[in-house]
């Protein structure tokens, strides 16, 4: 068991979530409430992660994002060390995969606050921010939650853009899912056997809690139409 | 209410989208309902009132503030109207008790201020006991009431009800109804309300326009649009179906009367001054003009205004019965409705040959 890969997979996995879900709540929130000219496509792009092999949003991230390109570079400048091959590139790329899996479940449940409760709250003469928490978050939650649990799992479980972004650099890119890999190309069957139990466990449980949530919010929405 | 009151005028135009085209003001303590039929563009009117909806063009303004000018490009938000806004299905917020719905509208004072207002317009509701119930829990009637404590609470300068009975059932319908009637003696904001049931504004308000397809049709009090109306669109679309041709034979100015040839009958109107004899006319009469079998005496004498029929057709709905009966010399149908217990006293049935009688001060000529 590689205990350091596990803590490594589960603090990408929590950088991610802290910098996604905040972002995806703002995104999903105007996508719910607006329609503007080329929404289709803007959602559209949002969704491309879910349907591209990882390995090539990969390459393109390390094309993209590599010492050769001049956004790379830009980076460099700034950070002071290159995104590839780095924890903190493993992040963006995180963050970037994973942007379907918290704009969903959270563009649903957006959708599902009436109209005429945001319009009451208008007149009722709150602030945007004060609907947002006080109003709109303790109905759109189940969303939020299904979201970070989704995308937690997922980055925990991704292989193809770590691979690709990060290569095989133990305490900095080496996540579980690599460590599986290598193991099992070591022929340490016994080691890959268990944490690739500890993936599968996690990740039913995920799926319960995640349909259990989609069932309530279902519920809410058929509830809140009424 | 201690806050200054001003009155509201509202003139909005705009031909994108949903097509609208209306003017008029509500006073304050005034009660103007805003009817007409369904997507004819009432909810958007008062969306646009409140701010949810930005017009194309026009002006709305509270006493001398303007909340929106096209063409000085003024556009207040609903947060800075500071109204009262009862949408058709409530808008409570799901999370929130009542009390704290109520309490939700009033950041605009002091904190140790909230909850005792929130709890005394809750009472003036009449809602009872019921302060930490969330909104699942409460019936129609109390939702209504909760979102009515929380719109008033605000003290707002403007009360907008969007169809506000629509919701509820009937018995609650007809219990909001006085409740709002006497809320009305105690408001001295302007108070819009839509509805697209005419007998809600016959009962509660003191104005009403009549919006069809985004125009304006008529405004005026409910009584006067309904028997009055300027022309046969405005009576279709308030339910007056007795639309008859007839020609003006006589115009007797000293007795206010005009004359009327309606087929081979003398009809006398209220007196139009502007007709001249010969001219083709439209007129209209509405169901409280239409009396059966009793010709009362008064200023008219029995050879006019009175038409014998032929009854076609009787359907009876609940209390009422809704009698259709062809008139005797003209290929016109007469429409009426009379209570059940009359029908039956004056033994009224389908083939029956009767007389009715129209009463002249509610005979109305449309405008050509």
């Amino acid at each position: 068991m590689d205990w350091e890969a596990l803590g490594l997979s589960i603090k990408l996995s929590s950088v991610t979530v802290l910098i996604l879900i905040p972002f995806a709540i703002l995104l999903s929130r105007y996508l719910a409430y607006h329609h503007f000219t080329g929404k289709s496509w803007v959602e559209a792009l949002i969704m491309v992660p879910l349907v591209l092999p990882p390995t090539v949003i990969g390459y393109y991230l390390l094309v993209g994002l590599g010492s050769q390109s001049w956004l790379g570079q830009m980076l460099e400048e700034l950070l002071g060390h290159q995104l590839v091959f780095n924890f903190s590139g493993l992040v963006v790329a995180s963050i970037l995969v994973n942007i379907p899996f918290a704009v969903q479940p959270i563009q649903r449940a957006f959708e599902a606050v009436p109209e005429e409760v945001r319009d009451a709250a208008a007149c009722c003469g709150m602030s945007r921010m004060k609907v947002l928490f006080k109003i709109e978050l303790p109905m759109v939650w189940p969303g939020v939650l299904t979201a970070l649990v989704l995308c937690f799992s997922h980055v925990l479980g991704e292989f193809g853009v770590v691979l690709m972004m990060g290569g095989n650099i133990a305490g900095e890119t080496k996540t579980i899912a690599i460590s599986i890999y290598d193991s099992v190309q070591a022929f340490d069957f016994a080691s890959a056997g268990q944490m690739s139990l500890v993936l599968l466990i996690f990740a039913v449980t995920v799926l319960a809690f995640t349909t259990s949530l989609s069932r309530r919010m279902g519920a809410a929405h058929v509830s809140r139409r009424q | 209410m201690s806050q200054d009151v001003s009155d509201l005028y509202c003139r909005i135009k705009q031909d994108k989208q949903i097509r609208l085209d209306a003017e008029f003001s509500c006073k304050a303590g005034e009660v103007m309902a805003v009817v007409g039929p369904s997507g004819g563009g009432k909810s958007t009117l008062l969306r646009m009132i409140a701010g949810l909806n930005q017009p194309e063009s026009g002006e709305i303004r509270y006493g001398d503030k303007p909340w929106f000018k096209g063409d000085a490009k003024v556009n207040l938000s609903p947060q800075q109207r500071h109204l009262g806004y009862v949408p058709q299905h409530f808008g409570l917020f799901p999370n929130l008790t009542a009390l704290e719905n109520v309490v939700a509208a009033l950041d605009h004072i002091p904190k140790p201020e909230r909850i005792p207002r929130a709890k005394e317009w809750l009472e003036r509701v009449n809602l009872h006991g019921l302060p930490d119930r969330l909104p699942a829990n409460l019936s129609g009637g109390q939702r209504q009431r909760v979102a009515l404590a929380r719109a008033l609470a605000r003290e707002p300068s403007v009360l907008l009800l969007d169809e506000p009975f629509s919701a509820v059932d009937r018995e609650t319908r007809e219990r909001l109804y006085l409740e709002l009637a006497r809320l009305k003696e105690q408001l001295s904001i302007p108070v819009v309300m839509v509805t697209h049931d005419l007998n809600e504004a016959l009962l509660l308000a003191d104005n009403m326009i009549l919006i069809s397809q985004g125009k304006m049709l008529q405004q005026g009090k409910p009584q006067e649009v309904l028997t009055r109306p300027r022309n046969e669109a405005v009576a279709k679309q308030m339910g007056l179906r007795n639309l008859f041709d007839a020609h003006v034979i006589a115009q007797e100015e000293e007795r206010q009367i005009t004359w009327l040839k309606f087929g081979e009958h003398l009809i006398a109107s209220t007196y139009f001054d502007s007709l001249e004899v010969g001219t083709k006319v439209r007129w209209v009469i509405p169901n409280q003009g239409i009396r059966f079998n009793s010709i009362k005496q008064g200023r008219l004498c029995r050879s006019f205004n009175k038409l014998d029929i032929t009854i076609d057709s009787m359907l009876t709905m609940g209390e009422t019965v809704r009698i259709v009966a062809s008139v005797k010399g003209v290929r016109h149908q007469i429409n009426a409705e009379v209570p059940l217990h009359l029908a039956l006293k004056l033994e009224l049935a389908k083939g029956v040959n009767t007389t009715v009688a129209l009463k002249s001060e509610l005979i109305h000529i449309l405008d050509q």
